[in-house]
């Protein structure tokens, strides 16, 4: 049954490329014509292995690249303002209440010389709006607050980075992103660097914490087992492009894109007597090539004459999208738009 | 439970990234090494003005004999002459061909610019090395001597020591400046050394039973090539200026021809006041122009070492 | 406080370290230094008198009493400011000379130094903060050349080009001849304008270090998480260059400070000497080509134990910079 009104489209990307130019070498395509819809609400995982493009694609999505990779052509409309073109001035103001991204486990993320309610002060101050003061005792309240929105104490406060744990810094970070009131986050590897239990207490966090505010969250990560405990959607990438977008209960059952199904093969069921480790054939695809037909066909056990010459638009397979000529087949593009709803309403 | 692996090699020539085969080369390994390094100085912009500023230096040096038109030593000329046909530069209060000195005067600054830059690595590489990978007692007491060696003013010191000694040779010379410039690049190396001592591949190394020597040399060592290379330069830098320096106070060998002692003299014969100002201008500027060179030069070894200082040329 | 213990006591036992080494330099020197100095001492026309020989061989090393109480000696000489007579200044006592010259040095070398490291780091900041635009290639560059001028060479320069042709500046002095030196705020405005030159020969050659080492620290800094991080929140671009980047970057060049300054000492020995000026510098240069050694004695232990001093409070205020040492 629906809801009283539509759920906003909050971020909708088309055609977005990166490219790496580096001094001395070739450039690569890291990201390759990729579009995407997420609405308010969704928390998204983003899977794919090292090198596929998924953390070039977070920090493009929030215009964090840097030289040398740059954002080639795309639209990236983010509550219908497009941000892909904007800078400077007008774009620090886009972080607050817009879009922000926490970087991988945190470890280095605060500035080493100040302590925790300086860096809330920090971002306090950088978004004030004309006339907003932030004395010392109103930082320290908000403070304290977001610090116990991840669980934390507000005696934090006082500390130093060098003098919090690896989790502990994991949670403020988040702490720092929320005082933005961001409408998205993108979440890039966040529980990499952290031992299982420390893992699966952030990640908890992270899930209630999407679930009391709403804010979009995007979760990349390239363990798959993570992704789908913790998301309700997932997008997988291979070669710079999105070859899969599944709500997250059903992936692991029916029929899939190749390298969905072999990701998934790689994972083996600890209980069984004899376990089959798989591995893909070939090798990962030469990102400076352009664009020619489905960059999986080398490594594909289904491939077809087509598969080497046209590239595969996303199409409906099962309950989502996926970009193969042979298990989703298309004769026209379908709308990113229609398909996403769909996804939604499952 | 027993685990089969299953990975079918790859049956269709994809499009994945080709890596093509090494050609087995005829040069020795050391020679490809330097070829190598040398490649990728010159491809940074300012290494490749310092390398051709030295190439220029140590050309003069060798040719000398060649170029100069005269003896440097040869007071056959009138004094105190301004530049003309016969003495492009002019002539000292001597009577000494300064154009001829200048041509010389290359060779000192050149081969106690290097050698006391090499000797000074040399024990730099050797204390760190000893102090970065023995922990303990070793370590405490060279960083001991290390750190007074680095608190110590050099300069004073090197006056003070030249001073003393009786003799007052360019080796003297040389072995002063190695004395007092060896600290800053042994607490460098020392630092390196202990960082690597901890990394697995020394760790490796060790408990496949190899001994230290071979340990530090194989495993250690190369990995600090381009470190012990930018602290080579940096004390050669070093060591021209100091060897200016002391020859300018006097402290250096009065009989021998180098751009310091051009500068003594012209001090002491008031070059200011008769007007000699190619006196002081030119040794000036060979000397500045040779530390320059390694300086840059450095710049190119620094780059090597840590990629994020690479140019965007 | 830990740090504090610790440094403190590096300190202590490096300063014990400079003493005893310039106990130990002129006994192990070949030669006799005594001797030479007695000479020397006798033919400028000072009495030599038991305790005139027994101040210089408390210095230089006694052929009669043993290592142990020479040292007792040495060390009693040193508390008691007592370091015998110089050659070069027989009216007075080397402590006396040294006394009159130090207040030029510390006014020249001290003032210099601050201003080339405030100047220095800010440009490296710069530099490092916009590296790769002609505003890093022009500093760098700047910097490198200057970096290769030998300071004695640029204040040569400086002397003929503003001093000699131009006559913008003094020849030679740290005051008109002529004059004793007292505070008077003329004689201070003629001190000033005598210390220009050697200040801005001083400074140029000792600015281009602070540059280089703070526009690499600035440009490691840069590629570090936390810039990223404080980007990706929105802060303010001049917050995140000063507080979060600079902040940081600047922390290895405060410990190289202090070393710093033995750089800075000798070139100033090598400026003061071209410029005459009554320093320290100046005083150490006199004394070595008098071969008065005596005075290269004293003057080489002021000088490190100065030095020593400055480090040790540059380390202290290294801990208010950095709150990572509070707890080491």
């Amino acid at each position: 049954m629906m809801g009283t009104g539509e759920v906003m489209t909050l971020l909708d990307v088309q055609g977005v490329n990166v490219v790496y130019e580096p001094n001395r070498g070739t450039r690569i395509w890291s990201v390759r014509e990729v579009d995407l819809v997420l609405k308010q609400g969704e928390f998204v995982g983003l899977v794919g292995e090292s090198g596929c493009g998924k953390s070039t694609l977070g920090f493009a999505l929030t215009r964090m690249l840097r030289a040398p990779a740059r954002l080639e052509n795309g639209v990236i409309q983010f509550g219908g303002v497009d941000v892909a073109s904007l800078s400077g001035e007008v774009l620090r103001r886009q972080r607050r209440n817009g879009f922000a991204i926490v970087l991988q486990s945190g470890m280095n993320a605060l500035n080493p010389v100040r302590n925790v309610e300086d860096h809330f002060a920090d971002i306090l101050k950088a978004h004030a709006r004309s006339g907003e003061r932030h004395p010392r005792a109103a930082v320290r309240r908000r403070g304290a607050e977001l610090l116990g929105k991840v669980r934390l104490d507000p005696d934090v406060l006082a500390k130093f980075p060098f003098e919090l744990s690896g989790g502990m810094r994991q949670r403020v970070s988040i702490a720092l992103v929320l005082a933005l009131e961001p409408r998205m986050i993108v979440f890039d590897e966040p529980t990499t660097a952290l031992d299982v239990i420390v893992q699966k207490a952030v990640m908890k966090t992270i899930q209630e914490l999407q679930q009391e505010s709403g804010f979009t969250a995007i979760l990349i990560s390239h363990d798959l087992g993570v992704v789908l405990e913790s998301t309700n959607r997932v997008m997988v990438m291979y070669a710079g492009r999105i070859v899969e977008d599944q709500p997250s209960k059903g992936l692991v059952r029916g029929l899939h894109h190749p390298y969905t199904e072999a990701l998934l093969h790689c994972y083996a069921d600890p209980r069984a007597e004899e376990i089959h480790l798989a591995g893909i054939p070939g090798s990962p695809a030469d990102l400076s090539l352009p664009l020619s037909g489905c960059a999986f066909a080398p490594r594909c056990p289904l491939v077809q004459d087509i598969c080497w010459k046209v590239v595969p638009p996303l199409a409906p397979l099962g309950g989502g999208l996926a970009a193969c000529h042979v298990r989703a087949p298309s004769d026209k593009v379908t709308g990113a738009k229609e398909v996403a709803a769909k996804v939604a309403q499952t | 439970m027993s685990i089969v692996t299953s990975v079918p090699p790859p049956t269709v020539p994809g499009a994945a990234v080709q890596i093509p085969p090494a050609r087995p080369s005829s040069i020795p390994g050391p020679f490809q090494f330097l070829g190598r390094s040398l490649r990728t100085l010159w491809a940074n912009g300012k290494a490749r003005i310092g390398l051709v500023i030295l190439g220029l230096d140590i050309l003069v040096a060798l040719l000398a004999p060649l170029i100069a038109p005269h003896s440097p030593s040869a007071t056959t000329f009138p004094p105190y002459l301004s530049p003309n046909g016969t003495n492009w530069f002019g002539t000292t209060g001597n009577g000494q061909d300064v154009f001829s000195q200048m041509i010389y005067g290359a060779r000192i600054s050149l081969l106690v610019g290097i050698i006391a830059g090499a000797v000074a690595t040399f024990v730099a590489v050797t204390i760190g090395l000893i102090a970065g990978y023995r922990p303990g007692i070793i370590d405490e007491v060279l960083s001991f001597v290390t750190n007074l060696a680095l608190v110590i003013p050099g300069l004073p010191l090197m006056f003070i020591l030249a001073a003393y000694l009786k003799s007052r040779s360019v080796w003297t010379i040389v072995l002063v400046v190695a004395f007092t410039s060896w600290a800053t690049g042994a607490r460098v190396i020392r630092s390196q050394a202990s960082t690597l001592r901890t990394r697995e591949f020394v760790t490796s190394a060790q408990f496949s039973g190899e001994r230290l020597f071979r340990v530090v040399f194989r495993e250690i060592l190369p990995n600090m090539t381009s470190l012990v290379a930018g602290s080579f330069f940096a004390a050669a830098t070093a060591a021209v200026m100091a060897e200016a320096s002391l020859e300018f106070l006097g402290l250096g060998d009065p009989n021998t021809v180098s751009w310091g002692t051009i500068l003594y003299y012209a001090q002491q014969q008031n070059a200011l006041l008769t007007g000699q100002w190619v006196m002081i201008f030119a040794p000036g500027l060979a000397i500045a122009l040779l530390a320059l060179s390694f300086t840059l030069v450095n710049f190119g070894v620094d780059a090597l070492s840590n990629p994020r200082l690479r140019e965007k040329s | 406080m830990n740090y504090v213990v610790r440094k403190g006591t590096l300190f202590l036992i490096t300063l014990w370290g400079a003493i005893t080494l310039n106990f130990l330099l002129p006994r192990l020197m070949p030669g006799s230094p005594v001797d030479a100095a007695l000479a020397r001492l006798a033919s400028s026309g000072v009495p030599i008198t038991n305790a005139e020989r027994q101040a210089v061989e408390i210095q230089l090393g006694s052929p009669h009493a043993s290592l142990l109480s020479q040292y007792g000696d040495y060390l009693s000489g040193i508390v008691h400011l007592n370091f015998g007579s110089s050659y070069s200044f027989p009216s007075e006592t080397v402590a006396q000379t040294i006394g009159k010259a130090a207040p030029w040095t510390l006014g020249l070398v001290g003032v210099t130094t601050i201003v080339a490291f405030i100047i220095g780091t800010l440009l490296g900041v710069y530099a490092g903060w916009r590296r790769g635009k002609t505003a890093d290639t022009t500093v760098t560059l700047g910097a490198t050349f200057l970096a290769a001028f030998p300071p004695f060479w640029l204040g040569l320069l400086l002397l003929y080009v503003l001093a000699f042709k131009l006559s913008l500046f003094p020849i030679k002095g740290g005051y008109n001849p002529g004059e004793t030196p007292n505070l008077s705020p003329s004689f201070l405005a003629d001190a000033v304008y005598h210390s220009i030159l050697p200040a801005l020969t001083l400074a140029i050659t000792t600015l281009s270090g602070w540059v280089f080492g703070m526009r690499n620290n600035m440009i490691n800094t840069l590629g570090e998480d936390y810039v990223t991080f404080a980007e990706a929140n929105g802060l303010r671009t001049r917050t995140i260059a000063l507080l979060y980047a600079a902040r940081n970057a600047i922390l290895p060049n405060v410990t190289a400070f202090g070393l710093s300054l033995g750089a800075v000492v000798g070139g100033s020995v090598l400026v003061e000497g071209v410029f005459s000026y009554p320093g320290l510098g100046n005083l150490l240069y006199i004394a070595v080509s008098n071969h008065d050694f005596p005075l290269m004695q004293a003057l080489f232990l002021v000088i490190t134990v100065s030095m020593l001093v400055a480090i040790f409070v540059v380390d202290l205020l290294y801990v208010r910079l950095d709150p990572r040492v509070r707890q080491a």
